[in-house]
C-alpha cells in the first residue's frame, strides 16, 4: 500500500507545482488568450484533416483558423458569436458536436434515455430471479432440521471455522 | 506467373473451403465420420492454400514483382525489406487476405485443439463450428475472388512502385495491424462456437467453458491493437494525442466493449445458468460489430483516417454484414424458448448484480459510441444536412459511464457471491474507501482542483484500494495457514487462482491507464509561438529554445527539422529536433514529431510551419502529464491476461517437480 | 416460430438499409451555407496590380476560383479552361478574381506564368477570404451574380460544361 501512495505522489507533486492554466508570462501573445483560444478552436472541426479539432490539427489552415480566432477575440468576439461567424460560412459541419436542438436531441437524449430503460430492465429483471430465489427455497424439513441442530451441538466443542 | 498461381490459389481455396462446410455438415447430419474426417483436413487443406498464397504475394513483394498492381500500390524498389513485408496488409486486397489467413489459421487451430481430445460436448458441436467458420472464410474469398483480388496484374508493367503511405513505414506497422486483427478473428470463434450450440440445441455452458480461454486471449489481442494504435498515433501524428473518436477507432473500440461485457456475463452464466439468451446476444453482437468494423474501414461511408475503400467491396461487407445479423438472431429468436435460464439471485445486493451493472454500463457506451458514429449518417438520410459528432461528444458521454465503470471495478470483485451481508460489505469496503478519502484528501491539499480529476482519482484510488487489499489480506492468510513466506504466498495465490488474480491485475491494468487518460487530458497544457533564432518559449518549467533550421535528404523523403533545446528549470535536458518529412508523391509533408517521454509527463514537440530561411519558426509545444501510464496500464494488462490464461497442467506439473527438487 | 419471435432480426432490417443508403453520399461533399447568400466581400491584393474588392465589382457577374500551385492534379488541370473562359467572355462583362491560397509568391507566380492568367490573382494571406468564403480544399469556384448573391459554388476541378453552364447563368440575369 505503501509503496503505491509513495510512486503516486511524485508526480501528483509534480502536477500541483505545474499550475493549470499557467500563469501569465512573457511573451508575444498572452498564455490566457492562447486558453481562450483553445477553448473556441477545440469545438471547431479542421475541415482539411480527419476528425480533428481546430485545436489539435497541425495543419496549415487550422493554424490560419486558430490565428483568426484570436483576432476575433481580441476584438471582444463571444465564443458563440466566433463559431457563429464560421458556421455561417462552413455549415453546421464544422462543429465538432452537434447543437443540442431539434433533431440532434437524439444522438444527446438517447444515450440517457437508453441507459435508463437498461437500468429499468436489469432492475426489474434482477427483481425477478431474487424473487424466484426465494420462492424455489423450499422450507426446510423439519426433521432434518433437528438432525443439523443435533450433530452441530456435537462437534461444538471443536475449533469453529 | 505469380499471379496466375495465386489466383488460382485463392481460388482453389475457395473450393476447399465450400467443401469442407458441406462434408461437415452432411456429415454431422448423415452421421458419417468419415466425411466429418474428410472435412476436417480439408479445413487444415484451406489452411495451407492460403498461407501459400500469402507467401506468394509476400515473395512478389519482396521481389518487387511490380507485374502486380498490389505490389506497384504498396511498396518501392528501395523500401526496406520488412516494409515491403508489411506491405501486405498496407491497403485493401492485402489486408482481405491477411484476414482471410487469421481465419483460416484459427478454423485450422480450433480442429487441431478440439476435435481429438475435447469433452464429449465438442464432437457435436465441432462441424457447426467448422462449418460456421469456413462460412465466413467463403465470404473473405469470394471478396477476393471476384471484387478485389490481391494478385491483379497491372499493364504496363511501371519501372517502380508508388509505396506505401509514408505513415505506415513504421515499425508500428509491423505490429498494430496483426494485433489486432488477430483480435478481431478471434472472436469469430466463439461466435461460432454460439452458432453451433444454436443450431444443435446443446447447453451452452458447454461452449463457454470450451471457449472461455480462446475468448480471453482474442480479447488480449483486441486489446493490445488498441492500446498499440493509440501508441503510435501519439508518437507519430503529431497532433499531441492519441485517440480521436474517429469512426474506425470507434469500429475498433465497441467489439471491445461488448467482449468484455461477455467475458463478465459468462462468469455469471458459468455460475448460475443464467443470461444465456444475453450471452448468445453479445457474442453475436461482438462478431457484428468487428463486421461492422471492416465494413466502415472498407466501405468509404464515413470518412477516415483508416478509410481505404473501392468499388463493390463496401455492398458485399454490408450484404455480409447482414447474412450474420439475420441468421444469428434469427438462430436465436428460434431457440429462444428453449434457452430460458432458470437461474436465480439471492440478493439484488450481490456479485450477479455488480455483473449485470458491468454490462449495462459497457454496452451503453457501446451504444453510446455506435449512435454517435452512425448519427451523421442518419442526420443526412432524415434531414439531409452534413454534421459532425466529433470528440467534445463523446467524451463528455463517455466520462460519466466510465466513471460507473470504475466503481463496478472496484465492488464486483469483493462483494460477494450469492447474497452480501453486511458484513461482508462493511470488512471488504471500508478500508478501501477511508484510503480513498484520504488520497483524495491529500490531492486536494497539494492543489488539485478539477472537480473530475478528483472524482476519477477518488475512484481510481478506491479501485486500487480494493485490489491491494484483496491481495494483501489474502496473502496474508494464505501464508499464516500455511506457514509460508509473504512471497511464497502472493506466488502460489498467483498460480493457483489465475482467474480471479489475473483478473484482478488486468483491473489494475485498467485503472492505471485511466489515471493516465484523466491527468493528461484534465492537465496538458499547450502553447504554440513563432520563435526566430536564439528565441525561447517557456511552458510550465520547462523552456525551449529555437536553434535554428536543418534540412537533409533521407532515402525516401526530404527531412526539415528545427534544432531546439530543452531545458527542465533552467538545467539543460536534451535537444529536440522536430520536424517535416517531404515526400515526392505527397501533397503536403507529414510531421516529425520529437518528444521527450518520461513516466512523469511527456514534453511533446511539433514543428507546426517554419519560414523557407528558416529564420523562424513556430513551434508547438505540449506538456501531457502522466500519459505514460496509458501505455504502462496496458503492458499491466497485458500481464494479467497472461497470469489468467496460463494453461494449468503445465503449471502445476512445473510447481511439482520444484517441490520435489526442493525436497 | 411466431411473429413476435422473427421481430428480433427484422430489427436489423433498418440499421443496414441506413447503412446501405451511406453509399450513395460522399463524406467529403459539404454543401455550402452560402449559397443564394450574399457573397462575403473581400480585398485582395492584385500581383502586379491594385486592390480589388468586390465591392468595386457591384454589377458585374464574377467568377471567384482558390487554386495553389501544390494543388496537383485538379487546379493543373482546371486552369487552362479558366483562362479560355476569361478570354471568351471578358468583354461580355464577366469578371474572373483568382485566388492563391498558402502559396509562396514565387511559387504562385509561377503557376500564373505557366498557364498565362490575364484575369487578375492574388494572394490570401492568413486565408481571411479562404475561410470567409468556407474554402476547405482547393480548387473552389464561386460563381457570383450581378446582384452578388453566390449562385453556385463548385468544388473541384471544373469542367467545361459546368463553366459554361454557371458562367452563362451569371450573365444572363439582369
Amino acid at each position: 500500500m505503501a509503496l503505491v501512495c509513495a510512486s503516486l505522489l511524485t508526480p501528483l507533486t509534480i502536477l500541483a507545482a505545474a499550475p493549470s492554466p499557467p500563469k501569465a508570462e512573457a511573451g508575444s501573445s498572452s498564455p490566457d488568450t492562447d486558453e481562450r483560444v483553445r477553448d473556441v478552436a477545440s469545438e471547431l472541426r479542421c475541415v482539411v484533416c480527419q476528425n480533428l479539432s481546430v485545436a489539435d490539427s497541425p495543419s496549415d489552415l487550422a493554424k490560419e483558423m486558430r490565428d483568426l480566432i484570436r483576432e476575433l477575440l481580441q476584438q471582444g468576439k463571444t465564443r458563440e458569436e466566433i463559431k457563429a461567424y464560421f458556421v455561417s460560412r462552413y455549415g453546421e459541419f464544422v462543429l465538432l458536436e452537434p447543437p443540442k436542438r431539434g433533431f440532434n436531441l437524439l444522438v444527446w437524449g438517447l444515450p440517457f434515455a437508453a441507459l435508463l430503460v437498461g437500468a429499468c430492465g436489469v432492475y426489474l429483471a434482477a427483481k425477478r430471479w431474487t424473487r424466484r430465489g426465494h420462492q424455489a427455497a423450499p422450507p426446510p424439513d423439519p426433521a432434518y432440521a433437528e438432525r443439523v441442530r443435533r450433530e452441530l451441538k456435537e462437534r461444538g466443542g471443536s475449533s469453529g471455522s | 506467373m505469380i499471379s496466375t498461381l495465386g489466383g488460382f490459389t485463392l481460388f482453389l481455396a475457395l473450393g476447399v473451403t465450400l467443401y469442407a462446410a458441406a462434408a461437415a455438415v452432411l456429415g454431422a447430419r448423415q452421421g458419417r465420420e468419415d466425411w466429418l474426417a474428410s472435412s476436417r483436413n480439408a479445413v487444415l487443406a484451406h489452411f495451407c492454400l492460403v498461407t501459400l498464397a500469402i507467401f506468394l504475394l509476400e515473395y512478389a513483394l519482396v521481389t518487387s514483382d511490380f507485374s502486380l498492381r498490389y505490389v506497384v500500390n504498396n511498396s518501392t524498389r528501395g523500401s526496406l525489406t520488412r516494409y515491403k513485408i508489411a506491405g501486405l496488409w498496407g491497403s485493401l486486397e492485402g489486408s482481405i487476405l491477411l484476414w482471410e489467413w487469421l481465419q483460416s489459421l484459427m478454423a485450422a487451430l480450433v480442429v487441431a485443439r478440439y476435435s481429438e481430445r475435447g469433452p464429449s460436448g465438442c464432437r457435436q458441436l465441432m462441424p457447426y463450428v467448422q462449418a460456421v467458420l469456413q462460412g465466413i472464410s467463403v465470404f473473405f474469398l469470394l471478396l477476393m475472388t471476384f471484387a478485389v483480388n490481391p494478385f491483379a496484374r497491372i499493364f504496363p508493367i511501371p519501372p517502380d512502385g508508388r509505396g506505401l503511405n509514408p505513415l505506415l513505414e513504421v515499425t508500428d506497422m509491423l505490429i498494430h495491424p496483426l494485433l489486432l486483427y488477430s483480435g478481431y478473428v478471434g472472436f469469430s470463434v466463439p461466435y461460432a462456437f454460439a452458432m453451433a450450440a444454436l443450431i444443435t440445441g446443446r447447453p451452452t455452458e458447454e461452449w463457454l467453458r470450451i471457449t472461455r480461454r480462446w475468448t480471453v486471449v482474442a480479447w488480449l489481442f483486441l486489446t493490445g491493437g488498441i492500446f498499440y494504435g493509440g501508441w503510435w498515433s501519439y508518437r507519430t501524428l503529431g497532433w499531441g494525442g492519441y485517440w480521436a473518436w474517429d469512426p474506425v477507432e470507434n469500429a475498433s473500440f465497441m467489439p471491445w466493449l461488448t467482449g468484455t461485457a461477455f467475458i463478465h456475463s459468462v462468469m455469471i452464466q458459468e455460475r448460475k445458468r443464467m443470461l444465456r439468451v444475453w450471452n448468445l446476444v453479445l457474442v453475436t453482437v461482438t462478431f457484428s460489430l468487428v463486421i461492422f468494423g471492416t465494413f466502415l474501414t472498407r466501405s468509404g461511408i464515413l470518412g477516415s483516417v483508416h478509410a481505404f475503400a473501392d468499388g463493390p467491396v463496401g455492398a458485399m461487407f454490408l450484404a455480409f454484414l447482414a447474412l450474420v445479423l439475420l441468421f444469428s438472431f434469427g438462430l436465436v429468436a428460434y431457440r429462444s424458448d428453449q434457452l430460458k435460464g432458470h437461474g436465480e439471485l439471492d440478493s439484488i445486493v450481490s456479485r450477479e448484480s455488480a455483473f449485470l451493472l458491468n454490462n449495462l454500463v459497457l454496452v451503453g457506451i457501446c451504444f453510446t459510441v455506435f449512435l454517435g458514429t452512425i448519427f451523421p449518417l442518419l442526420s443526412e438520410a432524415i434531414r439531409g444536412n452534413k454534421i459532425s459528432v466529433g470528440m467534445p461528444y463523446f467524451n463528455k458521454v463517455s466520462v460519466p459511464l466510465g466513471m460507473a465503470l470504475l466503481l463496478l471495478m472496484g465492488i464486483g470483485p469483493l462483494i460477494a457471491w450469492g447474497r452480501a451481508s453486511l458484513n461482508n460489505l462493511q470488512r471488504n469496503f471500508l478500508k478501501p474507501i477511508l484510503g480513498a478519502v484520504a488520497g483524495t484528501a491529500v490531492l486536494y491539499a497539494l492543489g488539485m482542483r478539477h472537480p473530475e480529476a478528483l472524482a476519477a482519482f477518488a475512484l481510481c484510488f478506491f479501485v486500487i484500494g480494493t485490489i491491494v487489499f484483496e491481495f494483501v489480506v489474502a496473502t496474508r492468510t494464505r501464508a499464516r495457514t500455511m506457514g509460508e513466506t509473504f512471497l511464497a504466498a502472493f506466488g502460489t495465490l498467483l498460480l493457483k487462482s489465475r482467474r480471479r488474480y489475473g483478473g484482478l491485475i488486468v483491473h489494475l491494468g485498467v485503472v492505471i491507464a485511466i489515471i493516465g487518460i484523466a491527468v493528461s487530458s484534465v492537465y496538458k497544457v499547450e502553447r504554440e509561438q513563432t520563435l526566430r533564432s536564439g528565441e525561447s518559449l517557456t511552458v510550465g518549467r520547462y523552456t525551449v529554445r529555437f536553434d535554428g533550421m536543418e534540412a537533409g535528404e533521407r532515402p525516401t523523403h526530404i527531412l526539415v527539422w528545427a534544432n531546439l533545446m530543452a531545458l527542465q528549470d533552467g538545467k539543460p535536458l536534451g535537444e529536440l529536433t522536430p520536424g517535416q518529412r517531404f515526400y515526392p508523391n505527397q501533397q503536403s509533408p507529414f510531421a516529425s514529431v520529437d518528444a521527450r517521454y518520461h513516466w512523469s509527463e511527456d514534453l511533446y514537440v511539433i514543428l507546426s510551419s517554419f519560414e523557407r530561411d528558416g529564420s523562424s519558426a513556430t513551434i508547438k509545444v505540449i506538456i501531457n502529464p502522466m500519459i505514460s501510464w496509458i501505455w504502462i496500464g496496458g503492458v499491466v494488462i497485458l500481464l494479467g491476461v497472461i497470469v489468467a490464461v496460463l494453461p494449468e497442467r503445465r503449471l502445476a506439473l512445473l510447481t511439482i517437480r520444484a517441490k520435489a527438487q526442493a525436497a | 416460430m411466431s411473429w413476435k419471435k422473427a421481430l428480433i432480426p427484422l430489427a436489423c432490417v433498418p440499421l443496414i438499409i441506413l447503412l446501405a443508403y451511406g453509399f450513395r453520399t460522399d463524406p467529403k461533399a459539404i454543401p455550402s451555407p452560402l449559397v443564394e447568400k450574399a457573397a462575403p466581400g473581400f480585398r485582395i491584393a492584385v500581383y502586379d496590380g491594385d486592390n480589388l474588392s468586390l465591392e468595386g465589382l457591384k454589377g458585374k457577374p464574377v467568377v471567384l476560383n482558390f487554386w495553389a500551385s501544390w494543388c496537383y492534379p485538379a487546379c493543373y488541370e482546371e486552369a487552362p479552361l479558366l483562362e479560355a473562359t476569361w478570354r471568351k467572355y471578358k468583354e461580355r462583362g464577366l469578371m474572373m478574381v483568382g485566388v492563391g491560397i498558402q502559396d509562396k509568391e514565387a511559387n504562385a507566380r509561377e503557376f500564373m506564368r505557366r498557364f498565362n492568367f490575364t484575369f487578375p490573382n492574388g494572394p490570401d494571406p492568413g486565408s481571411k477570404i479562404s475561410i470567409d468564403y468556407g474554402v476547405y480544399g482547393v480548387p473552389e469556384t464561386f460563381f457570383i451574380d450581378r446582384q452578388g448573391r453566390i449562385a453556385y459554388k463548385h468544388v473541384g476541378a471544373l469542367s467545361p460544361d459546368v463553366i459554361e453552364e454557371q458562367v452563362r447563368a451569371i450573365l444572363k440575369e439582369k
